[in-house]
């Protein structure tokens, strides 16, 4: 069918952070050297993109030469790391001029680095930087949990094969993040009784 | 084999058989409606013929009567199946449909004498007929049986082709056209180049958006100044690409024309327009309402889904697992 030649978009993940600084395993689908990258996460699901929505808690800019902007993204479960230097322009200067602490919406993709001590690292190369409102931040929440214990309910389907990868590359247990999803959901629950 | 249900109501379709062979039929017999219905209901009725082998049987009747081979015929001699449009899903498939005109468009080249727009209960396809087939006007509005018509597609997008063989009978009922338009609801993620301030070619019936001034069909032109919006819906399972015309994308941002027009010129730069909506739209959730076209939805409703969604049910959910 030639509606396959058209090049289609990498649909952007929702995954909490405490399970995408878990993650550290990269991979491709073909040998081909631009096929899109992929980040394999725990409960069994390949992310060449993520949409992330948190607190921007903190800004800094940590490049050298250039500007190089770090930006801490916190969720109920952890915190997002987002970089964006002279190549993401549009995601730098939205960080540059963001005063935190702020409800930001992240497009990006996932990069991994090895640092000295061995330990993977992973954070967000954004694609776009958007201030968004607290109810934009708490639908994120529930989305992202309900994506979240989908991906963990079919996590011993058989013929699942990004479970089977992150079986044979973590030793990791799903449960942990069913517990996280609830805890996320807890919080919004807690904070509208707070609020009434 | 024919079950109960069938059989009536392909009773009441045996009329537009019967206009279909006549059609058929009229430039080589002289045949009505009337007497094709009556040697088909006898069969069908009396008979208890099932209607294809019905129709198989009264056309063989009249090829004889007429001297000439199945294959001389006009096409569509009952050996296709009625198809719904919105079930057409292969190239090159020879079918018949029953469907109204639901637009008519201006032909771009003297070799299609009409193109526009044919709707069923399933949807609406594009069709086209060629001078060429020298077949009858179709008119806007009236319902149809189209025999032996052939499904073509073009990037993954069907429609149909009338010709030569094609028959043409006008209904008496009118067909009732199917609302084809879906509802879909995700993050907004992106918003592609192509948005915001845009200018069009001005030459009649063109409306190409102009790449640095430049037409792809009519080159360098003045061209006119509109609105739009290309923007990425993802629900964290699928993308979908949404086209907002200047009508919604004035109603979801809040910019008119105008305003746009006096941004650009602020700013010696119409980006500035796309930039602004960017950072108006990008990362909030929206339902968006409207008829597909290739791979966009066509605006027709938008919403901002700013309501909080219900944590309890999920939570439920989750605890039980």
């Amino acid at each position: 069918m030639s509606s396959n030649d058209i090049p289609t978009r990498e649909v952007a993940r929702r995954v909490f952070a405490q399970e995408f600084n878990d993650a550290g395993y990269t991979f491709k689908e073909s040998d081909d050297e631009r096929a899109p990258g992929y980040l394999l996460l725990p409960t069994g699901e390949s992310a060449n993109r993520v949409f992330l929505v948190g607190t921007l808690t903190e800004k800094e800019d940590v490049g050298e030469d250039n500007e190089y902007w770090r930006g801490r993204i916190v969720d109920p479960t952890g915190t997002f790391f987002v970089y964006a230097g002279q190549y993401q322009p549009e995601a730098a200067s939205a960080l540059r001029d963001l005063e935190a602490p702020a409800y930001v919406a992240v497009v990006g993709k996932p990069r991994t680095y090895e640092t000295d001590d061995g330990n993977i690292n992973v954070s967000v190369r954004p694609e776009s930087i958007t201030e968004v409102d607290a109810a934009t931040r708490d639908r994120w929440v529930t989305e992202t949990a309900d994506r979240t214990l989908e991906r963990i309910e079919q996590f011993d389907d058989e013929g699942n094969e990004y479970a089977r990868m992150a079986r044979e590359h973590y030793d990791l247990d799903p449960d942990e993040y069913k517990r996280a999803a609830i805890a996320a959901l807890e919080s919004l629950e807690q904070a509208d009784e707070l609020n009434a | 084999m024919e079950t109960k249900v069938e059989a009536r109501k392909t009773m009441t379709d045996l009329r537009t058989h019967a206009a279909e062979i006549a059609e058929q039929f009229s430039d080589h017999l002289d045949v009505s409606t009337d007497e094709v219905e009556e040697r088909l209901e006898r069969l069908v009725s009396e008979y208890r013929v099932p209607v294809d082998e019905a129709r198989r049987s009264v056309v063989n009747s009249y090829l004889d009567d007429a001297g000439i081979e199945r294959d001389e015929l006009g096409g569509g001699a009952g050996g296709n199946e009625q198809t719904l449009l919105n079930d057409i899903d292969q190239d090159e498939q020879w079918v018949d449909v029953r469907a109204k005109v639901v637009d008519l468009w201006e032909p771009r080249s003297d070799a299609i004498a009409q193109v526009g727009l044919l709707g069923d209960e399933s949807g609406r396809m594009k069709f086209v007929s060629f001078t060429t087939s020298e077949l009858p006007e179709l008119e806007e509005g009236k319902s149809y049986a189209l025999g032996n018509v052939v499904t073509d597609e073009y990037q993954g997008n069907f429609s149909v082709k009338l010709n030569r063989t094609t028959s043409i009978a006008e209904l008496d009922e009118e067909i009732e056209v199917g609302d084809d338009s879906t509802a879909v609801e995700g993050a907004l993620v992106d918003i592609q180049s192509g948005s915001g301030l845009i200018k069009r070619c001005p030459e009649e019936d063109c409306t190409r958006v102009l790449q640095n001034g430049r037409c792809s069909e009519h080159g360098n032109v003045e061209g006119e100044f509109d609105l739009r919006i290309k923007a990425v819906l993802d629900d964290g399972d699928e993308v979908q690409e949404v086209i907002f015309n200047r009508e919604m994308t004035e109603e979801l941002t809040g910019i008119e024309l105008d305003e746009a027009k006096q941004m650009a010129m602020d700013a010696l730069d119409t980006t500035i327009v796309e930039e602004e909506m960017r950072g108006d739209l990008v990362g909030y959730y929206y339902r968006v309402t409207g008829p597909t076209f290739r791979r966009y939805v066509l605006a027709n409703e938008v919403e901002r889904l700013s309501d909080p969604t219900d944590a309890e049910e999920l939570l439920i959910k989750a605890r039980s697992m």
